[in-house]
């Protein structure tokens, strides 16, 4: 007998996703994924100047600000076709970089590392012998007992006090949980370290935004900051040096540390490569160009329907009219006025909210489409789509965390068993490696094109009279995020926001195609449906972040113990 | 670690984008408008940010935080909230992105970063549709908010200067 289970909120951190499942013998068997909030992003830029958008879409969301930033800039300039100087695309593409490490990290260790994890068991374990397990996984110079058994003792006190915090949504003891003490030690160990380290990376986002969170130095057409290697106010050599080494402190706990707890959860969970696959139609974009007209990519992309790797259709830039052509979004299962399927160009935003309804509407989001289908965005995608174009630092990263997992495992996992929840998971890891190598890229670009006396950082934008349209394309840390734009006589005539989280928590679209979300549900094992931890594993393979899906607001009552009325 | 001699924290969270769910980073921006703060005192408009703000608040002696905190009173109410209680309130979920800046706090306690003191004021919002600005209501709040946290700031000794433009403080 199926019965229905409804996770509400699903996301650890920013905004409210609904997932209902029906549970039948121990597994899913039907899935829906709802946003439970609106966003309005769309009602508030109409009628502002284009050269604004970019600061009101950082507002979007407090994890992807600069995300939303770099996308709207860069959808003004491709309504404008205005050309970005060389040191504006090498200082965006750091930020882009450093603002990705540390989305990944922050998400594999403090938001999804803790559904393979458990805390608890952790504070059992052996810290000698979890020594020795991380001396035998690599030379991670954090792998001292010393260190371990000072995280041990700082859980233990943790725990005991009673200020559970961070761990307290933690499903301890839950008959999923598989890892052994001392591996569970391991990984805790560097939860903690990674908290030191994604400071450290958002530290470059800080120098070169020159504020965080909101980064403040980006225009349309450039950015803001002024180059003269000699000027303390400015970006000078010694930033510079500073940024290399914050980057190179990041790299050894990236490759000694993420990259083997990620291969031991996927040896240890290798059922996990089983499930959780949903929609195989991969779309990524191309990111961090490299020339002033952006028609060479450090990183590329591509589609790849169905998941048949034969097929894969690279896609050489952001101005390929197969981008501007095929992505549609539906409405006929989200809560607007109306059922349609349209270019973001022609949406309206016109809130019709009817209720909670299973094969109606059910959900704030729209279902975005391309070439008529549901697309899986993300790092999984990324990565794939990067193998495939023969992008040789990702296939290293991806061949070594392959080779890691089977030898752990003690079978051979190939490339298949990325098209899973724990896949997934390995992906965003693979992605993050890729990312670190790519800022050195970026960095050593910038000093040479300096030092070849170029220190142009911004063309202005003109607008003309009449209507251009643009569309800002970027391959954000949850997937493809697109911002579409229309200008009329030098103001906003509409602008829509395809976000990654759309496109994976979309609804059913307009044939009644389920979603990524829904479709990596489904076949799903739960083992209690008391205690659906295997759900929010798939769930949160995926990075939710609802937030820039939709907006938050809690309603939520309860009564403070002690507060001063003023 | 707290950088260039900064003691003091004051942090504005919220969403800007959502009406009165804005009036933390708006409490800041006006403060930080209207007076000069001596170098010990930092004002930041934390938006709706996570992680991104653990090492601004790491070692601070004392962190104020400014937010939207919906506890079923009149709107505009302000309410002070202190020390060991702030987390509990914030794990209660009365505000739309405790989760947030509840991570961050707890994050803060395990890496020995946590400041010594913590106070939060909460301001009961009225409207929190989409759209940009705050309610009537709200703007008074905020305005005793200031009010409140400009008067803390000098008993523990701080010289805070108006910066001539028109304030009740």
């Amino acid at each position: 007998m199926a019965r229905k289970i409804t996770i509400d909120p699903v996301t650890r951190i920013e905004g409210h996703l609904r997932i209902d499942c029906e549970v039948d013998n121990g597994k899913v068997t039907n899935a829906w994924s709802s946003g439970q909030m609106w966003r309005g992003i769309e009602i508030i830029l109409k009628g502002r100047d284009p050269r604004d958008a970019w600061a009101y879409a950082q507002r979007i969301c407090g994890v992807c600000t600069t995300v939303h930033a770099m996308a709207s800039v860069r959808a003004v300039e491709d309504a404008l076709k205005l050309e970005i100087p060389l040191n504006a695309q090498y200082i965006r593409n750091m930020i882009v970089g450093a603002h990705g490490i540390h989305d990944h990290m922050v998400h594999f260790y403090q938001l999804c590392a803790l559904d393979w994890v458990d805390i608890v068991s952790a504070t059992t374990a052996d810290p000698q012998a979890t020594a020795a397990l991380g001396q035998k996984l690599s030379n991670w110079k954090g792998n001292s007992v010393q260190e371990i058994k000072a995280v041990q003792d700082r859980l233990k006190k943790f725990i005991g006090s009673g200020q559970l915090g961070l761990f307290a949504s933690g499903y301890w003891g839950h008959p999923a949980m598989k890892l052994t003490p001392e591996v569970n030690l391991l990984a805790a160990t560097h939860y903690l370290q990674a908290l030191d380290y994604q400071r450290r990376i958002n530290t470059v986002v800080a120098i070169l935004g020159s504020k965080t969170p909101h980064i403040q130095n980006l225009a349309v057409g450039g950015v803001t900051n002024p180059i003269n290697p000699d000027s303390p106010s400015n970006l000078t050599v010694e930033k510079l040096f500073h940024i290399k080494t914050l980057i190179d402190e990041v790299g050894d706990f990236i490759n000694q540390a993420m990259l083997t707890d990620v291969a031991a959860i996927g040896a240890y969970y290798a059922d996990w490569t089983k499930y959780g696959a949903g929609v195989l139609n991969y779309l990524s974009v191309p990111d961090m160009p490299m020339d002033s007209k952006g028609t060479v990519f450090a990183l590329p992309g591509g589609y790849i329907p169905g998941g048949d790797i034969t097929k894969f259709a690279p896609i050489a830039s952001h101005k390929e009219k197969v981008l501007y052509d095929s992505i549609k979004e539906s409405i006929k299962h989200s809560w607007y006025n109306g059922n349609w399927d349209r270019s973001p160009y022609e949406e309206d935003t016109i809130p019709n909210y009817t209720g909670y309804d299973y094969d109606k509407k059910y959900s704030w989001v729209k279902a975005p489409t391309f070439m008529g289908q549901p697309a899986q965005v993300g790092p999984l995608p990324h990565v794939v789509a990067m193998y495939l174009a023969g992008h040789a630092v990702t296939k290293k990263y991806v061949d070594a965390t392959l080779a890691n997992v089977s030898a752990l495992a003690g079978a051979t996992v190939g490339i298949d068993a990325l098209h899973s929840t724990i896949g997934r998971i390995a992906a965003r890891v693979v992605r993050c490696a890729v990312l670190h190598d790519t800022m050195n890229v970026q960095w050593q670009a910038l000093i040479d094109n300096i030092g070849k006396g170029d220190f142009d950082t911004f063309n202005g934008p003109v607008f003309p009279r009449g209507e251009q349209r643009g569309t800002g394309f970027h391959e954000a840390p949850r997937g493809t995020l697109s911002h579409w734009i229309v200008i009329e006589n030098g103001k906003i005539k509409n602008y829509q926001a395809v976000v990654p989280s759309t496109w994976n928590a979309g609804p059913r679209n307009g044939e009644d195609a389920l979603g990524p979300y829904e479709a990596s549900l489904v076949g799903n094992p739960v083992a209690d449906a008391e205690l659906p931890l295997e759900v929010l594993r798939t769930i949160h393979s995926f990075d939710p972040c609802l937030a820039c899906a939709i907006h938050l607001v809690d309603g939520k009552k309860t009564p403070i113990s002690k507060v001063k009325v003023l | 670690m707290g950088e260039d001699g900064v003691k003091t924290l004051v942090l504005g969270i919220g969403n800007l984008l959502i009406g009165d769910e804005g009036v933390g980073c708006k409490a800041v921006e006006e403060l930080s408008r209207r007076y000069t703060l001596p170098a010990a005192v930092e004002c930041v408009d934390g938006g709706t940010a996570g992680f991104e703000l653990l090492s601004m608040i790491d070692s601070k002696e004392h962190l104020i935080l400014i937010d939207a905190l919906r506890n079923d009173r009149p709107p505009g109410t302000v309410v002070m909230v202190e020390d060991e209680h702030v987390p509990r309130a914030f794990l209660a979920r009365t505000t739309p992105h405790q989760l947030g800046i509840c991570d961050v706090l707890a994050a803060a306690q395990l890496c020995d970063a946590m400041p010594k003191r913590l106070t939060l004021y909460g301001i009961e919002p009225k409207q929190l549709d989409v759209g940009i600005g705050l309610s009537p209501e709200v703007e008074a709040g905020m305005e005793k908010t200031i009010g409140a946290v400009v008067e803390q700031l000098r008993h523990f000794g701080y010289e805070v200067k108006r910066n001539g433009i028109k304030s009740e403080h």
